[in-house]
């Protein structure tokens, strides 16, 4: 049962759990796709995250009460997610700067980290810290770290970096706290106005391994 | 064309419009001016139309020197003073710069924010649509820096607008801020709740666009640090593993993990904004329809005085 939290005067966040699940997420996505087809007068924008849904709204035109009533009717209905995109996205792993500290961490050769790192089922549950920081679980047990205890700052577009279950590939110059294992020339930022973020959260990321060479050639 | 030159800048000197709306669930906080009462009261003197950009400025202050042309512009908001070569005056005026003179905005006796806005087109970078100003990545209109051009593009004077504007009631620094408990507080022990209800709370120097952190009772949470990444608001007051409170602004963080004891409700922030560290602010609870009604007093008041006789 989801609950519906009233947050100030512009909001009603949306419950499905309270621990991260497939499922819980995939009411979350299949909730966030019905307000898109069906949006309520005065209804600004939807943040989906792994268990809940903020919606947010004008409170001039209307208010929780009345949202509330038309995101129970949206959620009573059979909720169907669209097609997640699967996404092939090139990693070079050579020249990593904590590859190595990785490995040891997790007691497994490099190339073992980078095969289970490779294997990884990923998703986007949500984005985060900044824009175009899009947060895909599904990163291998084997290869799960606490995040540093310091962060490190400076740390340029295009890294893959790990933390948790997480996999992130950053799209700005920003401090970070996660392990970087690799990099791409995929821009989750594209600068394209017309589609200005590669993935809607739900898609699914495969990664597949270039050479540094290879990576070079890439556009 | 008026051109300036940005002959000094504070840190968070910055070009905003109304804000960047929609693109939360990409990670993008609407950014947008801090006091959005005093940014569209600036902009509604010329008429500017609702995507116009003005100058956001911090309590560090800036200079501005008008290398050509001339051109009116308004300072709105907080207690600043505007000085125009030798002429010291405040803020909340209309005013006209000319070739060779030099304006200098910095904090007077009150207010933490004031905007700048020109009878023209003031020209700023945009970035998805928008001239605001996402501060910790740049993105958008930028931060001004020392030796940087401002242009304004088709710039008039309008004699008829100089002299002083009203400064309402309202636009004052609020001490006493309305906030609705949630969407965590059942993660906070009845002591906590009454603190924040109840005993003073203060800013702090860790002020900025983001957010601000606050000193007073520890609110310390009681095993929520692991709850899932949710999305936050502006107004979200979080509370970090230490037990201390930040209120999230305009550039907040669009998720987080932290729970969130409350939140304050939106007509309330554009006040709060204008306190200064280590000033007091006091949260009164209030449930979330009475939120409503206040969010509509507050809207019903900013236009009644924007269609103010003249």
């Amino acid at each position: 049962m989801a609950l519906y939290r009233p947050i100030a005067d512009h909001a009603v966040l949306v419950e499905f759990g309270t621990a991260i699940s497939d499922a819980a997420h995939a009411q979350v996505l299949a909730l966030d796709q019905a307000l898109t087809a069906n949006p309520f007068a005065g209804f600004r924008e939807a943040t989906p995250a792994f268990v809940n849904l903020l919606v947010d709204f004008n409170p001039i035109i209307t208010d929780h009460a009345e949202v509330e009533a038309h995101l129970r009717r949206l959620a009573d209905q059979p909720l169907t997610p669209r097609t997640p995109v699967t996404w092939q996205v090139p990693v070079c792993y050579e020249n990593a700067p904590d590859l190595d500290e990785v490995a040891r961490r997790t007691g497994l050769s490099t190339d073992a980290v980078i095969a289970a790192h490779l294997a990884g089922d990923y998703r986007v549950f949500l984005y985060g810290f900044a824009p175009g920081y899009a947060y895909m679980g599904g990163l291998p047990e084997a290869i799960k770290l606490d995040r540093k205890t310091t962060p490190v700052r400076g740390v340029p577009a295009g890294q893959i970096i790990i933390a948790g279950t997480m996999c992130l590939i950053t799209t700005l110059v920003m401090p970070t706290g996660w392990w970087i294992i690799g990099r791409t020339p995929t821009r989750v930022l594209t600068g394209d106005e017309a589609r200005p973020f590669l993935f809607d959260v739900g898609d699914h990321i495969q990664f597949h391994r270039v050479s540094q060479a290879e990576f070079e050639a890439l556009p | 064309m008026t051109r300036l030159r940005v002959a000094f800048a504070g840190p968070h000197v910055t070009f905003q419009d109304i804000g960047r709306l929609g693109q939360m669930r990409y990670g993008v906080p609407a950014s947008g001016p801090m006091d959005r009462k005093a940014f569209a009261i600036a902009q509604s003197v010329f008429g500017n139309p609702p995507d116009a950009a003005a100058i956001e400025v911090s309590l560090g202050g800036l200079s501005l020197d008008c290398v050509e042309g001339k051109v009116t512009f308004a300072a709105v908001g907080g207690g600043f003073i505007v000085q125009i070569g030798s002429r010291r005056m405040g803020a909340w005026a209309v005013h006209t710069l000319h070739q060779g003179e030099r304006l200098v905005i910095r904090p007077g006796p009150w207010g933490s924010w004031t905007y700048l806005a020109f009878a023209g087109h003031l020209m700023a970078p945009q970035w998805l649509g928008s001239s605001a100003t996402h501060g910790p990545s740049g993105l958008g209109g930028g931060t001004l820096v020392a030796g940087q051009e401002v242009i304004v593009q088709d710039a008039r004077v309008e004699p008829t607008l100089e002299g002083s504007i009203p400064c309402p009631i309202w636009a004052r620094p609020r001490p006493v801020i309305h906030a609705v408990l949630g969407p965590q507080d059942r993660f906070f022990s009845a002591d906590s709740l009454e603190d924040l209800a109840t005993q003073p709370f203060h800013l702090t120097n860790s002020y900025d666009r983001m957010g601000v952190r606050l000193r007073g009772p520890s609110l310390t949470p009681e095993g929520a640090l692991s709850i899932p990444s949710e999305p936050i608001l502006r107004g979200s007051v979080q509370v970090a593993g230490d037990g201390l409170a930040t209120v999230m602004l305009a550039d907040h963080g669009t998720t987080g993990g932290y729970p969130k004891i409350a939140t304050v409700v939106s007509d309330d922030l554009d006040g709060f904004v204008q306190l200064r560290p280590n000033d007091a602010v006091r949260f009164k609870l209030i449930a979330a329809p009475q939120a409503v009604v206040l969010a509509r007093m507050g809207d019903k008041a900013l236009r009644t005085y924007l269609n103010r006789p003249r």
